[in-house]
């Protein structure tokens, strides 16, 4: 990994972890480039958190090379906490204060001084709309007015690198929009950040790139459309009424899946309008009945289906479609 | 600002928020400053006379009364360091604990706001308890200078058990087992010369009295409230203050530091 461009926001190479005898990290080698953000995807046990706990200096990397910011990690843990913030997945907020208070704290352990500490609290009560309950204790608070404080007390230093470990777990969809929008907002800014999630369509919306971690293992990495278009797994599940209908709809479309069971033919295919019109031409002139239908776009569960080459977490119908995945 | 001035400064947000902790759980902070004043009343107008009337011929409630504030005041210290090993398990089994760690602070400060702030807290109980004991008609005839080395041994003597159930606090896996622990502190000042003369116990346990470290400080603490010397006692008590301190707060500072190494899931 030489010859790198800029000198990234983020360098971490061959990052390896165990704890006890169980392997968390081999070898987790990624870059973030200032002022992007790279969504690192994986499901529950995958070592995300992990990682996001040996960057942001709260755990000891058994091995490997970490640098934020020009900050190398193992070295100078004080200046790479200087210019990070870091939100957990649980909230890292003071419940027996209120939320003034609780970016009060912040700006103290900042060393702000009064004046500036107080300008910054209520630019961010402002910022993140919760002026309004600023003087409430946090145990009034919603699931998301907490989340949203709590990134606002990672943003009281005007961090240069953010960490964020599962930011939208847990919240309703409207929440979960507003801290899109804030994130998005903070890359522009030219904040560098580092997020995990479970969700692809959140790493599709945000991320600039994706790394896929499986059982300690980055198995995918790059854009989110690349990585999609990498992914098979987008499908159209036809739906028939006897399996009649489902013989001769098999015999027509010899690439697609019968399941007798439930009457199911999965059609692979890639999600356009043309493709679909196509399709249903095609069933329509060999005068074959078709009851319903309903479209499968690639998701987490194809990613890994593709990139691992093992079923995650496989739903019952994948059994029958193993003629849609070149492998 | 220089590193100290940072540490100085760090500690004192801290304390800040461990006195305003203290403040918005009323509950416990009432709790443990008022469980000793109730136990006063108990202690002097329940068992006071019985217990005075042991002390010798022609005592009664108000030497006892008299007796037993030592005593008093040493609960007072063993109840409110229970509230500081409560206060440790919170923040550490909390998700705030994280946020300052990945903070360019001061790291000894997070413990230093719950030593400082239980220091304040007890010395506030011990001031209101000292009050009520002299409403109910406590009599000193120490001097200032008593006063002083009174308040002195027993200062020592709680720093040490607030780094005690600082340690407690951080070795406990939640914060039922924080609060629970500490009440060990409150079985051996029952097995102290803290409410009976260890002379009126049965030899083994005597021995047991005489040997463990709430009976050398509620001595020195008495001696000096009536005036008296207090000679060994005193060396006793310190010593034993200054171990305690010494080994839990080694103790404290290696589970602080090794938490690190651990993950949460």
């Amino acid at each position: 990994m030489t010859g790198q461009t800029s000198a990234p926001g983020i360098v971490a190479r061959d990052v390896c972890k165990s704890f006890g005898g169980h392997v968390a990290l081999d070898k987790v080698s990624l870059a973030v480039e200032e002022g992007t953000i790279l969504a690192l995807l994986g499901p529950n046990g995958a070592g995300k958190t992990t990682m996001v706990r040996i960057l942001s200096t709260l755990i000891p990397a058994d091995s490997g090379f970490m640098r934020i910011a020009g900050h190398d990690v193992v070295t100078d843990p004080d200046g790479v906490r200087a210019v990070i913030g870091v939100t957990g997945q649980y909230s890292a907020v003071d419940n027996l204060l209120t939320g003034t208070e609780n970016l009060q704290l912040m700006t103290d352990l900042r060393h702000l001084g009064r004046e500036a500490g107080r300008r910054r609290v209520a630019e961010l009560l402002e910022q993140f709309d919760l002026t309004a309950a600023a003087q409430k204790l946090l145990s009034t608070y919603s699931g998301g007015m907490r989340r949203r404080l709590d990134l606002a007390m990672t943003l009281v230093g005007k961090p240069r690198v953010i960490f964020l470990d599962e930011p939208t777990t847990g919240l309703d969809p409207r929440s979960r929009r507003t801290m899109w929008h804030i994130i998005r907002e903070l890359a522009a800014a030219g904040v560098t950040i580092l997020l995990t999630t479970q969700y692809l369509d959140e790493a599709d919306q945000l991320a600039d790139r994706i790394a896929v971690l499986d059982q300690g293992r980055i198995v995918a990495e790059g854009t989110p459309a690349g990585l999609k278009g990498s992914i098979p797994g987008g499908h159209v599940r036809l739906h028939f009424a006897d399996s009649h209908e489902l013989h001769s709809a098999a015999e027509l479309l010899p690439a697609a899946g019968p399941d007798q069971d439930q009457l199911v033919l999965q059609v692979p295919a890639d999600g356009t309008v043309d493709s679909l019109r196509e399709l249903l031409d095609e069933l329509h002139h060999a005068r074959i009945e078709v009851d319903r239908l309903s479209i499968h776009t690639p998701d987490l569960d194809d990613v890994f289906f593709a990139v691992t080459g093992s079923h995650v977490s496989a739903q019952p119908y994948q059994e029958s479609t193993p003629q849609g995945i070149p492998s | 600002m220089t590193r100290l001035a940072y540490t100085f400064s760090d500690s004192r947000v801290m304390l800040r928020r461990n006195l305003k902790h203290q403040l918005r759980y009323p509950s416990m902070t009432v709790m443990l400053i008022g469980m000793p004043i109730v136990l006063l009343l108990v202690f002097v107008y329940v068992f006071g006379g019985q217990l005075g009337a042991g002390l010798g011929a022609h005592k009664g409630r108000s030497a006892y009364l008299n007796y037993v504030v030592p005593g008093l005041l040493l609960i007072t210290v063993a109840s409110a360091v229970q509230g500081t090993s409560i206060m440790v398990a919170m923040d550490m089994t909390g998700g705030i604990i994280d946020r300052f760690r990945t903070m360019a602070i001061a790291r000894a400060s997070v413990l230093t706001g719950h030593v400082l702030g239980s220091m304040l807290q007890i010395l506030a109980g011990v001031g209101i308890l000292v009050g009520v004991a002299f409403g109910l008609g406590f009599h000193s005839s120490a001097s200032p200078l008593h006063w002083f080395g009174a308040i002195g041994i027993l200062g020592l003597f709680a720093f040490a058990l607030i780094w005690l159930a600082v340690a407690l606090g951080l070795a406990a896996k939640s914060v039922e087992t924080a609060s629970n622990t500490p009440i060990i502190l409150l079985l051996l000042l029952f097995l102290s010369s803290g409410f009976v003369s260890t002379a009126t116990m049965p030899a083994g346990l005597r021995q047991f009295a005489e040997y463990q470290p709430f009976t050398p400080v509620a001595d020195t603490v008495r001696g000096l409230l009536s005036g008296a010397a207090v000679g060994d006692h005193a060396v006793a008590a310190i010593g034993w203050s200054i171990g305690i301190a010494v080994l839990a707060y080694l103790w404290a500072n290696r589970l602080y530091n090794r938490r690190r190494a651990t993950q949460p899931n």
